[in-house]
């Protein structure tokens, strides 16, 4: 009697074996948001530290638009550390990407949704994903042996600057926004475009005003999504666009980016002095940056969800 | 204008535009082939790099490329199996999931650099790893682990709950629904997804820069004791990959041929991840034939 009291009282071997499962799971999982966590701590903090160990002021950082950490200026006895040029560049870089990209995103998503479904899935599909996977120094080599060399043919300069970073970007969010707008224009209910259409409208007509409309939440979160990739692009940029830590007088004038800088410099600075300092801000800009981006996708997705 | 004409003009731009972007693609993938395949040979595959004469092979940095992303699949896999597990198979609706999944999604949408750079705060100055090959294969976890979680999760959903509901029915606990019942029967999806991220880790150059190094010290293939520092299978040695080497030479400029080794280098790096893609649904498939005989 005992002997199966006890037996059904006790956890079975097979719930033992369930609750160890869960638990190894669960620590796989929280191992994940450590790391996130730990990413923002120790960026932030070293990141900071410009700020609070340096003294160095906010205002000079982000407004300054001169960059020459290892110099000290002699009036104000502060090292020239604007970071003005790299925050304008990087910026300046991404909108521009994203507004050549959203033209060719949306034609190409229409082609494939509306106009020819199965030549455009069929065809289409695969070049998408192949834009995808190719890596992101190949395209800055093609950026460095084909983009940098029409630009200079072309504008003369050098041909490294803003432009030729503008192109080589443009090719590489150009995927990440078509795929997410093919989602969104799929997700269009049927009977929008057939309601469109029996009311006499033309396909371009029910393409424009109705489908189009529909899906601007989504199409929003698609160029966010290739703007946050853009953003924080390093290796691809920093080949092609000159890497002169100035305002860009023009767009074929050689400029920076904050991930251009942050690659070129770190390996080259003393953990722990100011010029280090300085770049782990950068990064920090970065890090601040992609949440802010996340937070815009999340912003309009609530919207999208309201009406 | 009238509706109709600006029907037919709005198709033209269209289908413009798309054939805009399949040449891009194309011209692309012509440039890098046409002026890269050209230089591929045996002894470029295989040869060390030299920096300041031409003639250099990438054998080394191929040899690189390939062991991390073992490495970083290796150490990467079970903790995105086994978070992809939790999330789909244990979790409820609630503050904790919604924490966790805005996490991933942070971490997916982070710049590779930075990553890498936390890598180099944490691995190669706090922990004193040095630039090495654990190094880096750290920093791709990172880089890796939201996507892999994420494949490997919608994997899992794709399996019917009719499933699940028969592993209850037969009184399996649910762990052992979803090592016998449900693993079984997503293996092909997960394996899709594993080779398709398994592309993008052997591309990926900026997480590594300062985790793995930009150096490939010559290496003794005659030699496999992971603790002798000349072996290939050292974990703790510096090692630039195929695409850190590609971004090097480019932006250094010393080496007199670095246009035609890098020409080389991206036709191969373009040709492996390609091979991924490629084979990535068709293992996949053969992987569904073969496992539930349909």
């Amino acid at each position: 009697m005992d002997n199966i009291t006890q037996k059904l009282m006790q956890k079975s071997e097979s719930t033992k074996k369930d609750s160890l499962g869960r638990a190894v799971s669960l620590a796989a999982l929280s191992l994940i948001v450590i790391v996130v966590i730990s990413i923002f701590a120790f960026v932030m903090s070293r990141g900071l530290s410009t700020f609070f160990h340096d003294g160095v002021h906010v205002k000079d950082f982000l407004f300054g638009s001169t960059w020459n950490p290892s110099v000290v200026n002699p009036q104000t006895k502060q090292p020239y550390i604007g970071a003005l040029p790299m925050i304008f560049g990087s910026f300046l870089v991404t909108f521009l990407a994203a507004i050549v990209a959203t033209p060719f995103a949306i034609g190409t998503s229409l082609f494939m949704t509306e106009i020819a479904q199965k030549r455009g899935t069929k065809i289409m599909q695969p070049i998408i994903e192949l834009l995808v996977g190719i890596p992101s120094v190949v395209y800055g080599f093609i950026g460095l042996t084909v983009v940098v060399p029409f630009i200079r043919s072309v504008f003369g300069g050098s041909g490294f600057g803003i432009l030729s970073g503008t192109i080589v970007l443009f090719v590489m969010v150009l995927p990440t926004i078509t795929s997410m707008t093919v989602d969104t224009l799929k997700s269009v209910p049927r009977h929008y475009r057939e309601s469109a259409l029996a009311i006499g409208a033309t396909r371009w007509q029910m393409i424009y005003k109705v489908v189009l409309r529909a899906a601007t939440p989504g199409i929003l979160t698609a160029i966010v999504f290739g703007m946050a990739r853009a953003f924080g692009e390093a290796l691809a940029v920093q080949m092609v666009i000159g890497n002169a830590a100035l305002m860009p007088h023009n767009l074929t004038s050689p400029a920076s980016t904050l991930t251009s800088i942050l690659t070129m410099g770190i390996g080259n600075t003393v953990m722990g002095s100011l010029q280090n300092d300085v770049l782990w801000t950068l990064a920090m800009i970065l890090l601040l940056m992609s949440l802010v981006f996340n937070l815009v996708v999340r912003a309009i997705g609530r919207r999208g969800e309201m009406k | 204008m009238n509706a109709k004409r600006a029907d037919k003009i709005a198709t033209g731009v269209i289908y413009a535009i798309s054939g805009i972007v399949a040449l891009i693609l194309i011209a692309m993938l012509a440039f890098i082939l046409i002026r890269g395949v050209p230089n591929l040979s045996w002894h470029f595959l295989t040869s060390p790099a030299r920096a300041f004469e031409a003639g250099g092979g990438i054998g080394i940095q191929l040899f690189n490329s390939f062991y991390l992303l073992i490495l970083a699949m290796i150490i990467s896999f079970p903790i995105a199996l086994g978070a992809a597990i939790y999330l789909n198979e244990y979790s409820k609706k609630g503050k904790f999931t919604t924490v966790v999944r805005t996490a991933i999604e942070i971490l997916s949408s982070l710049p590779s650099v930075v990553v890498g750079l936390f890598g180099f705060l944490i691995f190669v100055v706090q922990f004193h790893l040095g630039f090495s090959i654990l190094s880096g294969a750290i920093a791709l976890t990172f880089f890796n682990l939201p996507l892999l979680t994420r494949s490997i999760e919608t994997s899992l959903a794709q399996i019917p709950n009719l499933q699940r509901e028969a592993g209850s029915a037969l009184g399996l606990s649910r762990w052992e629904t979803v090592i016998h019942i449900i693993l079984p029967a997503a293996v092909p999806s997960i394996v899709t997804g594993v080779v398709l991220s398994a592309g993008r880790v052997f591309g990926e150059a900026a997480a590594l820069i300062y985790t793995a190094g930009q150096s490939a010290p010559a290496l003794n293939f005659a030699d496999w004791n992971p603790f002798n520092i000349s072996s290939p299978l050292n974990p703790m040695r510096p090692a630039e990959t195929l695409a850190v080497h590609i971004w090097k030479i480019n932006s250094e400029g010393i080496m007199p041929d670095a246009n035609a080794v890098s020409a080389g280098a991206s036709a191969v790096l373009i040709i492996v991840v390609l091979l991924f893609n490629l084979s990535a649904r068709k293992i996949g498939a053969q992987l569904y034939k073969k496992l539930t005989s349909a």
